[in-house]
């Protein structure tokens, strides 16, 4: 997939929550194609404190309106001034990077679950939408803080199920998502994860226990996006770095070093 | 159209446009975005003789207008450079240049002397200002005698052009570049990262995993550029200036300061076209100011 930079228009900017926003971007051309797990590099115009591009993950990308949908957290200097973009300003991406998670073969009857934590249930949105596209059903597995910081959750009843944990117990079972009675009550053939790492750990760590086959998006922070700085490395199982940004950011967990 | 090729050592480049090594992969990662036969040249990222896993991660912190990086010349080995990128890389119709590193006087030797087999790679960057290794590196880039030991030894092996990158981590560049000249180099490369370090005040830790790393980008270039300045007044042969170059004024400004050719290093990750665009500019520069050859602007500051 040809990689290219643009300069894309903000339809939207929609602030979720007062620390997410939802940006829609559209372009003069059609997009390329872009698989669920892949990401884009940002680049935030007039913050005197960010340099490097922001890699966002793909959360939706609406083929009739020619829209891409970045769902950003406001982490820092860099997300807070692309939080204030109106609409109608124009936004430089680099698109699409990234391998994106395997998709299933059409017409095999597996069960999916989705698991997303925190700000990493963005990807997941784009991923059920194509799963359910392709006639499955996934199942989703949010978890978050507490119920302000569940996202979107409308969209995502739209192609699956929805389970919900929070920390506080505000909204669905109290805890972690590797804590949901879900996991004892279907026995999944597949797990996609992205959230915080010690969350996607604990996801690896059930899944290979349980020996079901589970894949993790990562979120390393890198500089080019394109395979040429070697910032983002992660291990792999023997001991080499891989760079999370071309090899990645989605791995088989049997690929990593989180079970040695 | 002014005429943009410029020389260094036995190398005829189509412009002085370069792209630094370590941010540019092996050209190929760039090729979706610019035609990259169009740069006067490509420094590819820095090999040894050994296969090198690199430093833990995290190796990146972002700065304001640059950034600190603790890659540790992670690479796969000349061996395999030869036997899987080099087929990969050797019709691209520019200079491929190949940064080479090594731990030890020996190991520069025997990298250098496995890429002179190689026949579409015209010349070596020798690189003795890496800040990010613990043995080698950096070690032999700090000292006149250091930085005269490792050129001797790989200008015995290596008929080639032979360019020697420079670490600004030292009292007088202009003293070492002179080392150097007097070895036999070609040409110096200069500057490489400048040591640096990040702090995260909540966990109280260091951010990177090698607690100091390289700076680069915007933020070192008035050093870089001064250290150019200082250095082409006492050297014969030619320099390539870099260090935090983002556009073509950047690019115009070393070679006033007296630089042959330049190298774009940490801004192809901010525009992975602004070489191309820095190309153009040059050429509308000259045009602009009726230079008929870029060369003219070479140490052309008056001061």
């Amino acid at each position: 997939m040809k990689k290219c930079m643009l300069d894309m228009k903000v339809t939207d900017n929609c602030r979720l929550h007062h620390n997410y926003c939802l940006l829609k971007l559209t372009a003069d051309l059609p997009l390329p194609d872009m698989n669920p797990g892949q990401f884009v590099q940002v680049r935030v115009p007039n913050s005197a404190t960010t340099f490097l591009r922001r890699p966002i993950s793909v959360n939706f990308v609406d083929k009739q309106t020619n829209e891409l949908w970045l769902l950003i957290q406001l982490v820092g200097d860099g997300t807070r001034k692309l939080a204030e973009a109106k609409t109608g300003d124009l936004i430089n991406i680099v698109l699409p990077l990234g391998n994106g998670f395997s998709m299933p073969n059409p017409g095999e009857s597996k069960k999916l679950l989705l698991i997303g934590g925190g700000v990493g249930t963005a990807p997941m949105l784009y991923l059920g939408a194509r799963l359910k596209e392709m006639g499955y059903e996934p199942t989703f597995l949010l978890g978050a803080r507490s119920k302000n910081d569940l996202l979107q959750l409308d969209l995502f009843e739209q192609y699956g199920q929805v389970y919900v944990t929070t920390e506080d117990g505000s909204m669905g079972e109290k805890g972690y998502v590797t804590n949901h009675s879900i996991l004892k009550s279907v026995h999944f053939d597949q797990i996609y994860t992205c959230g915080p790492k010690p969350m996607m750990m604990a996801v690896a760590k059930y899944a290979a226990g349980e020996s079901i086959a589970c894949e993790v998006s990562l979120e390393n922070t890198m500089a080019c996006g394109i395979g040429a700085c070697l910032c983002c490395v992660e291990k792999t199982k023997d001991e080499h770095h891989v760079c999370v940004c071309t090899e990645g950011p989605v791995f088989n967990i049997e690929k990593l070093s989180w079970l040695n | 159209m002014a005429e943009l090729s410029v020389n260094i050592g036995n190398l005829q480049l189509k412009n002085p446009v370069m792209t630094a090594s370590g941010t540019f992969g092996y050209g190929i990662e760039y090729a979706d975005f610019i035609d990259i036969s169009r740069l006067g040249g490509i420094f590819v990222k820095g090999t040894t003789i050994q296969p090198r896993e690199g430093n833990l991660y995290p190796r990146m912190a972002e700065t304001p207008s640059g950034m600190l990086n603790a890659v540790g010349l992670q690479n796969k080995g000349a061996q395999y450079f030869a036997d899987h990128i080099y087929p990969e890389i050797k019709d691209i119709d520019t200079n491929m240049i190949v940064n080479v590193s090594g731990s030890s006087v020996e190991t520069y030797v025997e990298c250098a002397e496995k890429i002179a087999e190689l026949d579409r790679i015209p010349a070596i960057e020798l690189n003795i200002s890496c800040p990010n290794v613990k043995q080698g590196g950096m070690a032999f880039g700090v000292t006149a005698h250091g930085a005269a030991e490792v050129v001797r030894a790989v200008r015995k092996v290596y008929p080639k052009t032979l360019i020697v990158k420079l670490s600004p981590n030292v009292t007088d560049i202009t003293e070492i570049a002179r080392a150097v000249e007097a070895e036999g180099a070609d040409a110096v490369s200069m500057i490489n990262t400048m040591m640096g370090m990040a702090i995260n005040a909540e966990k109280r830790k260091p951010v990177l995993s090698t607690i100091t790393g390289g700076l680069s980008g915007p933020c070192v270039k008035p050093v870089a550029l001064r250290m150019v300045w200082q250095t082409a007044k006492v050297l014969n042969i030619p320099i390539i200036g870099l260090g935090g170059i983002s556009n073509w004024k950047d690019a115009v400004e070393f070679m006033l300061a007296g630089a042959t050719a330049i190298q774009i290093g940490t801004y192809n990750f901010v525009d992975p076209t602004v070489s191309i665009k820095v190309i153009d500019g040059i050429n509308d520069y000259c045009d602009r100011h009726g230079f008929r050859s870029v060369k003219e602007i070479i140490g052309a500051l008056e001061v």
